[in-house]
């Protein structure tokens, strides 16, 4: 192979000194985001590709530590996540799922958008991906302000409210009524069960209005369904990789808004070309490893039976 | 010249320049350079149809007691969603090898780590076992 | 078809003439230009300053160390500031120097000239790297300013999860650095892959970048466990997750497990780009070919995979079971063979050529002996009832001082000595830097040999006291430890003397093959006005001395051999 065919004219010697400051960006003068240390596009877009790659195989190395400790506490501790999960709301996380779903499919699109060349879709199917991720983010945000309400902290602080434990005792009496019909673990419907647990020990359960309440706020009838949930030793560790997975998650939810946002500047400006459409496809891989980690983290933390 | 089994990279890229050879018969789509593979709009479309028919599924499966199988089936559903994004949306199916092989890869090192931390923790969870036991025995006395 | 066309950067270092090419030290000026550039080699200046002040620091630090041992007894640290130093001294020597030393600081000159390339693949990326480094290093000092930091540079819980020390600090600061490490090999992978020049195949590639490559991929592969690692703890300390306390539930077993997941790789991202200094240096001054090419550079990537395998060894007596022990152990002793290649095909590459003790020489065949001896005892260590003695003593410092230090920082000094009169444009002067490099080698066996005599027998580490019958053995250390310091600060005294004195350098002062020796002293800006022309790296026949260049020219007569 001779070299003549693999240097680009446009790089001769001596031409960076027209440009400004380091000579690093836009060598190429008519060639709009090469930069100069590139022959060509396809380089560039290769070198991108390939470094967003092992990008996310730092990410996925990264999030192993928490699968990790997931893993290892629930072999050696299964009580721990039988007991932790009732606490988690599974319409919530399924939702989520569905956002982010929403959010991977947009983001190809927007893709194939760019690859095109279509620019008005482009801006229109990230700006849709971004109010997914702000969708999925404000779910997050109750369920977290719910759980910290209960009193459903990280290890040193777990403290499950009584109204939490009762609503835990309802799960675990309508999946043994029940059989192992899954049940909704909404949360206004605790008043709801107290009222229709056909349990016997109380014969004023249905009559809300002249309850006895004790400290707890909770009826002689509840008090006793609280005093029967048994919580397992170091409960709250259940919690603490919750809160890690879901957080780290999160952060990764707000970079990726961040990332998105960009992207959605650069083509607002009009900077993509089928030539040069490499960051978008970098930040949707990206945006896609995302959803993909939710998509394990979804079963592992909501539905576990 | 063995580069070129390991990666094609070492011929320059100017070879393939901007004209773009169709190798992946995307010959309808003119002025598509040949890095740029573009997935049909029908193929996305049935990839997120089936995510959401496999969320629902999984769901739907939770309600029900499979007893130890349960991991197994709802980490199996979750494992083809995660190969169904991988390999469609975010091109894997037709990307460089040297990208899939760099992404396994990773996923073999991954389940080194877990794996072999798993097993040493389940090697000598016993002792702490026996250990905890004799503490609660102490403070029974 | 070969034809050798006069390459006019090989002209620019000839002896009266002012070099009328530009060169990347003058291509821009002023502190901006430093600041912001995108320029792989400034880059490269600029951690080798920063990694060298660093060292300097950890230097420090150690001398005060030593010199608190030289009696029994209180000097003058107490033994909580005992605790401090030593910490300290370990995360700044291991985080700040020996992890970015070589690949961040070297490579980054090197790697894409080596390459043929004009820079590395993302030069943005490579920026932040450095300036992470810098943040990396803010925290730590700010960890040593609030609170100082007495948990040795592992980090074990439930410690670290107790002490009232900035823990948080420091770890944010190590957690930082690592990215800055992940963004180094990141860049170096996709570079080797991507930015390759027309005939630069793998297997035409010098062994150095070989190991920076391996080196890459245990960067990018372990240090993200570090990182995730540090944030447990962080999280431990901050809001008492439990992951790794026992009173909570957790499992501190668990955190040695993920840390030695890192950082046994990790010890090997300092070993492996030393490696690849010394191939060059041994085949360069032995003007001989390397022998066994492919060995050396398949055994580089043998060691990156095989070292994560084996990170049990540092758990053999901290709770791990007895069958992953046993396991541990066994792989231990496999991932020495590729080291031991490594080094059977240097002494074979150095039969029969016409050695030449230039500075760099004599660091590389010192690194061989050392790198011997660490890797040897590293073997003892690795033996399970050998351990069950020699664990926490100093036996275990003076291993991996005659790795890290033995083998690291002796391959560092190798490299500047090698690499300086491309980078600086200047020729040091030779016989009082290899007297230096005699002086560094004397003084550090003095210091760490004394280690294993009585870390043998009994010795703990991290001890801020001793026993009398120790005295002997700690005084040599000390005095050692004073040779070294003296020695190394000639060293790189006599370097930076040169940036003054020392005659201009040709371009190809020692006659390698490499494509780095092709361009001027010090390179232009953009590395190459042409692409190089790419040939076997270690086909040392094909340049010869210039008496009117005082350097290595193009060899008219040679004719590269088939089989390259
Ligand atoms: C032939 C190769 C090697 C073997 C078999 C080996 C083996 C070992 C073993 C078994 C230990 C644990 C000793 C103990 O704590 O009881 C150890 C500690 C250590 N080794 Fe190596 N090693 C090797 C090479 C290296 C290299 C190349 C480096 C660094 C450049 C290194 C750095 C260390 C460090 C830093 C420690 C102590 C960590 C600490 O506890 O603070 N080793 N080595
Ligand atoms: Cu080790």
């Amino acid at each position: 192979m001779s070299t003549a065919d693999v240097v680009s004219p446009v790089t001769a010697p001596g031409e960076h000194h027209a440009h400004s400051g380091d000579g690093h960006d836009h060598g190429h003068g008519h060639q709009p985001h090469l930069a100069h240390h590139f022959e060509s596009y396809e380089q560039q877009f290769d070198a991108g590709k390939l470094g967003i790659w092992l990008f996310l195989v730092t990410e996925v190395l990264f999030f192993s530590g928490l699968f990790c400790a997931y893993v290892v506490f629930r072999v050696l501790y299964p009580e721990l996540f039988a007991f932790g999960h009732l606490f988690l709301n599974k319409e919530l996380g399924a939702i989520n799922t569905v956002v982010l779903l929403v959010s991977s499919l947009t983001m190809a699109l927007a893709v194939r958008a760019a690859q095109l060349g279509q620019r008005q879709v482009l801006i229109s199917m990230l700006v849709v991906t971004i109010a997914c991720a702000f969708v999925f983010m404000g779910i997050k945000y109750v369920e977290y302000t719910t759980k910290f309400r209960e009193g459903l902290f990280p290890a040193r602080y777990f403290a499950p409210t009584p109204e939490a434990l009762l609503h835990a005792a309802h799960m675990i009496h309508d999946a043994q009524s029940h059989g192992a019909a899954g049940h909704a673990a909404g949360d206004g419907a605790h008043d709801e069960h107290a009222a229709d647990t056909s349990h016997g020990h109380d014969a004023k359960a249905g009559d809300h209005a002249h309850e006895e309440v004790n400290k707890n706020g909770l009826t002689a009838a509840e008090q006793a369904m609280v005093d029967s949930v048994k919580v397992p030793a170091n409960a709250g560790l259940f919690f603490s990789i919750y809160y890690c997975l879901t957080g780290l998650h999160g952060i990764h939810i707000i970079a990726g808004i961040a990332a998105i946002s960009w992207i959605l500047v650069r083509s607002i400006k009009g900077h993509f070309t089928p030539l040069y459409f490499g960051p978008v496809e970098y930040v949707g891989l990206y945006w896609h490893l995302v959803d993909l980690i939710w998509i394990y983290l979804f079963p592992l933390l909501y539905l576990i039976h | 010249m063995t580069a070129a089994t390991i990666d094609h990279t070492g011929h320059g890229h100017d070879a393939h320049g901007h004209d773009g050879h169709a190798h992946h018969g995307h010959g309808h789509y003119p002025g598509v350079p040949s890095y740029s593979h573009i997935m049909p709009l029908w193929i996305l479309f049935a990839v997120f149809a089936s995510l959401i028919a496999l969320t629902a599924l999984t769901v739907a499966l939770s309600g029900v007691a499979l007893g130890t199988a349960e991991i197994f089936v709802s980490m199996g559903i979750a494992t083809i969603k995660a190969l169904l994004v991988a390999v469609y949306f975010m091109h894997m199916r037709h990307d460089k090898p040297l990208n899939v092989l760099i992404c396994t890869f990773s996923l073999v090192f991954v389940a080194l780590f877990i794996g072999l931390l798993l097993f040493d923790s389940m090697e000598y969870y016993p002792n702490i076992a026996a250990r905890t036991y004799v503490e609660m025995l102490d403070k029974a006395k | 078809m070969a034809t050798i066309v006069e390459n006019p950067s090989l002209t620019g270092g000839s002896p009266g003439a002012e070099p009328v090419v530009d060169n990347y030290l003058t291509f821009t000026r002023g502190w901006k230009s430093w600041a912001f550039t995108l320029d792989h080699k400034r880059i490269g200046v600029m951690y080798l300053c920063a990694t060298l002040g660093a060292f300097f620091v950890g230097g420090v630090m150690a001398l005060l160390l030593r010199s608190e041992l030289f009696f029994p007894g209180k000097q003058f640290l107490s033994p909580d500031m005992y605790n401090h130093m030593f910490t300290l001294h370990g995360a700044v020597m291991t985080f700040l120097f020996i992890i970015p030393g070589i690949p961040a600081a070297q490579g980054n000159f090197v790697l894409p000239i080596m390459l043929g390339a004009k820079d590395v693949a993302f030069p943005r990326m490579n920026l932040g790297s450095f300036y992470l480094w810098v943040f990396g290093a803010i925290y730590l000092v700010a960890a040593i300013i609030f609170g100082g930091l007495d948990t040795g540079w592992t980090f074990y819980t439930p410690y670290s999860t107790t002490t009232n020390t900035s823990v948080i600090l420091a770890t944010t600061g190590v957690f930082i650095l690592g990215f800055s490490s992940i963004f180094t090999g990141l860049n170096f992978i996709v570079t080797i892959h991507t930015m390759r020049p027309p005939g630069m195949t793998w297997f035409r590639m010098p062994l150095f970048l070989w190991a920076t490559y391996a080196t890459a991929i245990i960067q990018v592969l372990a240090t993200p466990v570090l990182g995730i690692t540090l944030l447990l703890l962080i999280a431990e300390r901050a809001v008492g997750i439990g992951i790794f306390q026992p009173e909570l539930g957790g499992d501190p077993v668990l955190f040695q497990h993920f840390f030695w997941f890192y950082s046994h790789p990790a010890v090997y991202i300092m070993i492996l780009p030393a490696m690849g200094v010394i191939s060059e240096l041994i085949s360069t001054f032995s003007r001989k070919h390397i022998f066994g090419y492919r060995f050396v550079a398949y055994s580089s990537i043998a060691i990156a995979l095989l070292g994560f395998l084996v990170w049990g060894h540092h758990m053999f007596t901290s709770g791990q079971s007895a069958v992953s022990a046993t396991m541990f152990s066994f792989l231990t002793f496999s991932v020495s063979i590729p080291s031991a290649i490594k080094v059977f095909n240097w002494l074979a590459t150095m039969y029969k050529g016409s050695i030449s003790f230039a500075t760099p020489m004599v660091y590389a065949l010192s690194f061989i002996f050392l790198f011997s001896i660490g890797g040897l005892t590293g073997l003892f260590l690795g033996a399970l009832s050998v351990d069950i003695h020699l664990h926490d003593t100093y036996f275990v410092v003076a291993h991996f001082h005659y790795v890290m230090m033995g083998g690291t920082l002796i391959a560092f000094l190798g490299g500047l000595t090698y690499w300086w009169p491309k980078m600086t444009g200047r020729m040091y002067d030779e016989f009082s830097s290899q007297m230096a490099a005699i002086g560094v080698f004397i003084g550090f066996n003095l210091t760490f040999f004394p280690q294993f005599v009585m870390g043998a027998r009994g010795m703990p580490r991290r001890y801020a006291d001793y026993l009398p019958e120790y005295e002997f053995y700690h005084q040599l250390s000390t005095i050692g430890a004073f040779v070294l310091g003296v020695a190394l600060v000639a060293a790189v005294g006599i370097l930076v003397r040169s940036l003054w004195t020392g005659p201009k350098a040709p371009a190809n002062p020692w006659g390698s093959a490499t494509l780095e020796w092709q361009c001027s002293s010090p390179p232009p800006h953009d590395n190459f006005a042409t692409t190089p022309e790419v040939g076997d790296p270690y086909a040392v026949e094909s340049v010869k001395w210039s008496d009117s260049e005082r350097g290595y020219v193009k060899n008219p007569s040679y004719v590269p051999s088939k089989d390259h």
